[in-house]
């Protein structure tokens, strides 16, 4: 006879020749048996915690995660009239958006979706940061709170507000209308023939060249301000003593930017960029919708974004389908780009949004 | 020890204060003019006339949008999605933060998952539509309507927009920041859940609890584009005030380039100063509560923004 090696759970009984459960095992299975149990009455002794989770996962489920369920749509027959049974399809609705017969503006809201993200990126995201460095010159605290009141401001302004004032200050110069005072001003100190029809025609905003500069400069006039909160933190956290140090090895304004400042808030700057890149494809669609409610003005080959253009294209029961497929693929870009970035930014410097 | 002050130094210090002084006046520029136009008259608005001052100085306009009966109705229904709304957000926002701040709550990591995914993915805008029209119907056949448009609105606004989960997540990271002995010794004093809540980690949020209300606040205040395409036409007596100052836009001025003489209900001029008006008077809200949480709202971002 040979003897299984099994001391820890099994015991030899010699005389009789069988093995036996040790007690010790017996106890270990009771628990395991009684896991649940056990799990069960955690969950029971916290249940009020448990409870307080019940109306944000409700909200949640109903108005974010039910929507999901419609994306199924982009996958049947394009049609929407006929909701009881529209056939599968696979992804005919994705060939006709992407090589088919509503390619061309699915492109063009495509490329403008990048085109104002990329902009909105180069020339808005080094303001905030050149705001704070200024604020760093500001010694006293009045002064800056009231620059800091000032600046923040535009950030809670209504979109409509705010698409309304671009309007009226960058209006058409013609006799029907009350003239644009910003569209005038351009006007007088530009030579531009351009600038000049543009002003004289529909006013800026309504315009092919000049409306994706407008956009920028009115989100830039938002956000800038109030951006700069972040950074503004990182330079005040700068030590006294650094920029005593520079001083005393002789360094000027511009050798203790560079070299103390730059330095200490670089960390920041990179994570707000790799954040920034990563909600790159979310435009703000409320702006762009305000801005170019319409196809017939001017400004709609510039102005569309994938949002617009689900929402346009969604209107009429025969295309819902294909505004739904398009809207997916931009978001499922999106939520690449977001989780790639944060995975970068963990990844370099041990700090992520989420 | 007295520093010299250096050229560059000063150079820069002179660029920064005169940059920032320029960037402020632009910032605030575009409102005082706003301001300017309602004051001004009929004729130099149309014109152009004005730059900042008013010009030709009247107050018709205010007068005129004082009678205006749809936007007072507007207003109030703005006023009570952004109080109401608010209350709501925060309740369910602050008792979810609350849960997922705790080490102990089983599936931690699933809870903040299901929160953080709605933050990376969307399902659009149509789909999120059709949605919304369900839930008005199922709302209104609780109720015993037949179509959403037999109930007020106003409340599937407030129940249902308005979300905003990285709100949740400044809000769990506060209550995260509170030190876990303070609990403890809540608990061995007796508190229930959530007395805890509401007598520690309440108080002890404030910042953050006022910088999430306030973001709440402002985004119902502000919101355009669901109250606009749930309600359309359909409701217009549930219109929230940015909803009705646009159709204003649209029916009565040319900004928006639709005017027709036939179906606008005032003079261009007229009409484009009552809009300054309305902008005016949306605005006072914002900018009355503004000053008192301004000072909240730096420290409440920065800290809840980044975590280890």
């Amino acid at each position: 006879m040979f003897k299984l090696k099994c001391d820890d759970f099994l015991i030899y009984d010699e005389a009789t020749g069988t093995y036996s459960m040790s007690p010790e095992q017996q106890v270990r299975d009771q628990t395991e048996r009684n896991r649940w149990k056990s799990t069960g009455f955690t969950i029971l002794k916290d249940w009020r915690l448990y409870l307080m989770l019940v109306p944000m996962i409700l909200v949640y489920l109903l108005w974010k995660y039910l929507p999901m369920t419609e994306l199924l749509a982009a996958f049947r027959f394009g049609n929407f009239q006929d909701v009881s049974d529209r056939p599968w399809v696979g992804f005919n609705n994705f060939k006709v958006i992407f090589v088919g017969a509503e390619a061309t503006t699915f492109w063009m809201a495509f490329r403008n979706t990048f085109v104002i993200a990329f902009y909105g990126l180069l020339f808005g995201f080094p303001l905030p940061i050149i705001l704070a460095l200024f604020f760093n010159e500001v010694r006293s605290n009045v002064v800056r709170s009231i620059m800091q009141v000032c600046v923040y401001l535009p950030k809670f302004i209504s979109t409509v507000i705010v698409t309304s004032l671009a309007l009226a200050l960058f209006a058409s110069d013609t006799a029907s209308t009350s003239p644009g005072i910003l569209s005038k001003l351009l006007d007088k100190i530009s030579s531009s023939s351009h600038l000049h029809d543009a002003v004289n025609k529909n006013g800026l905003v309504y315009s092919l060249e000049y409306f994706r500069s407008i956009y920028i400069i009115t989100d830039i006039w938002e956000h800038a301000g109030y951006d700069s909160i972040v950074f503004f933190a990182a330079v005040i956290a700068v030590s006294p003593t650094s920029y005593e140090a520079a001083q005393i090895d002789g360094a000027g304004k511009m050798a203790q930017m560079r070299y103390v400042v730059i330095p200490s808030i670089l960390s920041t700057v990179v994570i707000m960029l790799i954040m920034k890149i990563g909600g790159l494809l979310s435009v703000g669609y409320e702006k762009l919708y305000l801005l170019c409610p319409d196809d017939s003005l001017d400004n709609y080959q510039v102005a569309e974004v994938v949002s617009t253009w689900s929402n346009r294209i969604g209107g009429s029961y025969t295309s819902r389908a294909y505004g739904i497929a398009g809207e997916m693929t931009n978001n499922l870009i999106g939520m690449i780009l977001v989780i790639g970035s944060n995975t970068i930014a963990r990844k370099a410097s041990d700090v992520s949004l989420y | 020890m007295k520093r010299k002050i250096e050229v560059s130094e000063l150079i820069f210090k002179i660029i920064a204060y005169v940059l920032l002084i320029i960037f402020s006046i632009l910032c605030v520029y575009p409102l005082l003019y706003a301001l300017g136009s309602t004051f001004s008259s009929w004729d130099a608005v149309e014109q152009g006339k004005v730059i900042l001052w008013p010009n030709g100085f009247q107050i018709e306009s205010f007068k005129l949008v004082f009678m205006d009966n749809q936007f007072w109705i507007n207003y109030s229904n703005t006023l009570f999605v952004t109080f109401v709304g608010t209350i709501w957000c925060l309740v369910y926002s602050i008792l979810g933060a609350y849960a997922l701040s705790k080490k102990r709550l089983m599936g931690r990591h699933g809870f903040n998952f299901f929160l953080v995914f709605t933050m990376w993915f969307s399902a659009g805008v149509i789909p999120q539509y059709l949605n919304y029209q369900q839930t008005g119907s199922i709302m209104a056949s609780i109720v015993g309507g037949s179509s959403m448009y037999d109930i007020d609105l106003k409340w599937l606004i407030v129940l249902a927009m308005g979300m905003n989960a990285t709100n949740i997540i400044l809000l769990r990271n506060s209550f995260e920041g509170v030190p876990s002995e303070i609990e403890e010794a809540a608990r061995i004093d007796g508190a229930t859940e959530l007395q805890i809540l509401l007598k520690v980690y309440i108080p002890m949020s404030k910042a953050t609890i006022a910088t999430v209300a306030l973001f709440f606040g402002i985004s119902r205040w502000n919101g355009y584009f669901w109250a606009y395409k749930v309600l359309s036409t359909e409701q217009q007596y549930s219109w929230p005030v940015q909803v009705y100052m646009r159709d204003f836009i649209d029916k009565n001025t040319n900004l928006t380039l639709q005017y027709n003489s036939d179906t606008a209900d005032y003079d261009i001029g007229q009409a484009t100063s009552m809009v300054y008006a309305m902008v005016v008077l949306a605005m006072i809200p914002i900018l009355v509560i503004y000053p008192f949480i301004q000072k909240y709202f730096a420290k409440g971002v920065n800290m809840g923004g980044v975590k280890e």
